[in-house]
């Protein structure tokens, strides 16, 4: 029987973690993050989990020790945010590049400055290139259950890539919710055993990991991870179709919000999804036909469900929390509209700015969208296509 | 350059054979390249025991020659030989 509790979104994950038992956790806080690592560790503590505790001094070293431990054969776990994931930059590429299946729960923060500790998604969107897989949580309950499938899709034989799944900080990490957790032992089949193919500590297979890769292989590796990246879909969705068994709660790549016969749709991630549902509901009993498409999965980006997803509408609006100084527009923007070129899908796309630094976003800025999308729709032209919500001008 | 494509190798850059790095043949990098000159030499091994590869040769306590396969032309050797003796000299590869 699952356990209903209110948690944080922080505590939701830390109870995952708990349940995952990872052999390795190295970790150091960083605010919105430390609760997570605080519970963690109280779990450690009182003897919750075998997990080996490695307190570091910095983000670095805190993936730095992750990154090992997982080439020694360990199931290693770190968890950050913002600046400290940006301290973790040069270490997060190797992760990628060794191929070590590690996840890490990223509280997503502005990654300053000026100085601000509160949400947007800047942080992962500084690493969407790095070669991790990225899955947002719209809420705690999927957060905690991201984390936890997490690990098998990382783990999966034809992947071995790691993941980041990422949670709004504040507005998700530090609200109470409700949240059910799937029972220890059901969690514990659940991710099963990790047994590495490679591990540095099977002594009577010795490995040299991370050699000197110059000219004569460094591009065929990056190849493989590109391939590794183009298998990850199928085993998503496989690992999704096992949790929904368990759980009840079947998560696709992306998530179509009352899309069926919608002339008019926003597309955007995270913890706004939940209020955006809201203003698509008031719409729809307004006689509207709106509807949402929330990206779960950002790397890889599930260009063939999204074009999928856009071919009956009329017109759409990309709303990104995080800029992309000296392009279109937000990173989610320029994705959508790369999907759209050349598939004979064409059809008014518009970028909205919205919620940096933790400025709030609301319904009445979420109607605004649909109702410059009403006028696009009705007037047939698009102009600006930058445009911003909620900022003061 | 080899030759194996992409779908042949370990992924990660994993080397999955214990002392595979004998096969990787650094020699190639070298623009200057230590001559050693057997009458001139003393013998004190100071080269043999500075060389970060090792490339100083020794056979029954002696030194014998430089191995060419991995000598990157540091200069160590050359640098460590007492200067009296001045039996290692470097020379420009090309």
């Amino acid at each position: 029987m699952p356990t209903i509790m209110g948690l944080s979104g922080n505590e939701a994950v830390a109870h995952a973690m708990r349940q995952i038992n990872p052999d390795v956790v190295a970790a150091y806080p960083i605010t919105p993050q430390t609760e997570l690592m605080h519970q963690f560790a109280e779990f450690h503590a009182d003897g919750l989990v075998d997990t080996e505790l490695v307190l570091t001094e910095s983000e670095h070293s805190a993936m730095s020790a992750t990154v090992g431990a997982a080439a020694a054969g360990a199931r290693a776990m770190t968890a950050t945010s913002a600046n400290g994931l940006a301290l973790m930059w040069e270490i997060v590429y190797i992760a990628a590049s060794l191929r070590l299946p590690i996840v890490m729960p990223v509280i997503n923060r502005a990654l300053s400055g000026p100085i601000n500790i509160h949400c947007d998604h800047s942080d992962t969107m500084g690493c969407r290139d790095s070669g991790w897989i990225q899955i947002f949580s719209e809420n705690c309950q999927e957060a905690y259950d991201n984390a936890l499938m997490a690990v098998k899709i990382s783990e999966h034989k034809n992947i071995l890539l790691p993941t980041m799944i990422t949670l709004d900080g504040f507005i998700l990490s530090h609200t109470l919710e409700r949240v059910e957790l799937l029972d220890d032992d059901v969690v514990k089949k659940f991710v099963g055993d990790y047994h590495p193919e490679h591990a540095l500590l099977d002594v009577d297979h010795p490995i040299t990991v991370g050699p000197l890769d110059l000219q004569d292989y460094y591009f065929e590796h990056k190849r493989q991870q590109i391939h590794a990246m183009t298998q990850v879909f199928p085993v998503i969705e496989q690992v999704a179709g096992e949790f929904a068994k368990l759980s009840g709660r079947r998560y696709g790549l992306i998530e179509e919000y009352r899309l069926d016969d919608a002339e008019r749709a926003i597309i955007l991630m995270g913890s706004s999804v939940g209020t955006a549902k809201d203003v698509v509901d008031d719409l729809r009993d307004a006689g509207e036909k709106v509807g949402l498409i929330k990206i779960r999965v950002y790397r890889p980006f599930p260009y063939d469900a999204i074009r999928a997803a856009l071919k009956k509408l009329k017109a759409v609006a990309v709303l990104d929390r995080a800029v992309s100084f000296g392009t279109f527009g937000g990173p989610v923007y320029t994705d959508v509209r790369a999907t759209l070129y050349g598939n004979g899908v064409n059809l008014p796309v518009i970028n909205y700015i919205y919620g940096l630094g933790g400025r709030d976003i609301d319904k009445a800025q979420i109607k605004s969208a649909f109702d410059d999308l009403k006028n696009i729709v009705k007037s047939g032209r698009i102009g600006e296509e930058l445009r911003f919500l909620g900022l003061r001008d | 350059m080899s030759e194996k494509s992409w779908k042949e190798i370990p992924i990660g850059g994993l080397i999955l054979e214990p002392g595979a790095s004998r096969r990787y043949k650094t020699g190639s990098w070298r623009s200057f390249k230590p001559i050693w000159f057997e009458e001139r030499c003393i013998q004190c091994l100071a080269c043999w025991n500075a060389c970060p590869e090792p490339c100083i040769m020794v056979m029954d306590g002696k030194v014998t020659g430089i191995d060419y396969d991995y000598c990157k032309g540091c200069g160590l050797c050359a640098k460590v030989c007492p200067e009296k003796a001045h039996a290692i000299e470097m020379q420009a590869e090309f």
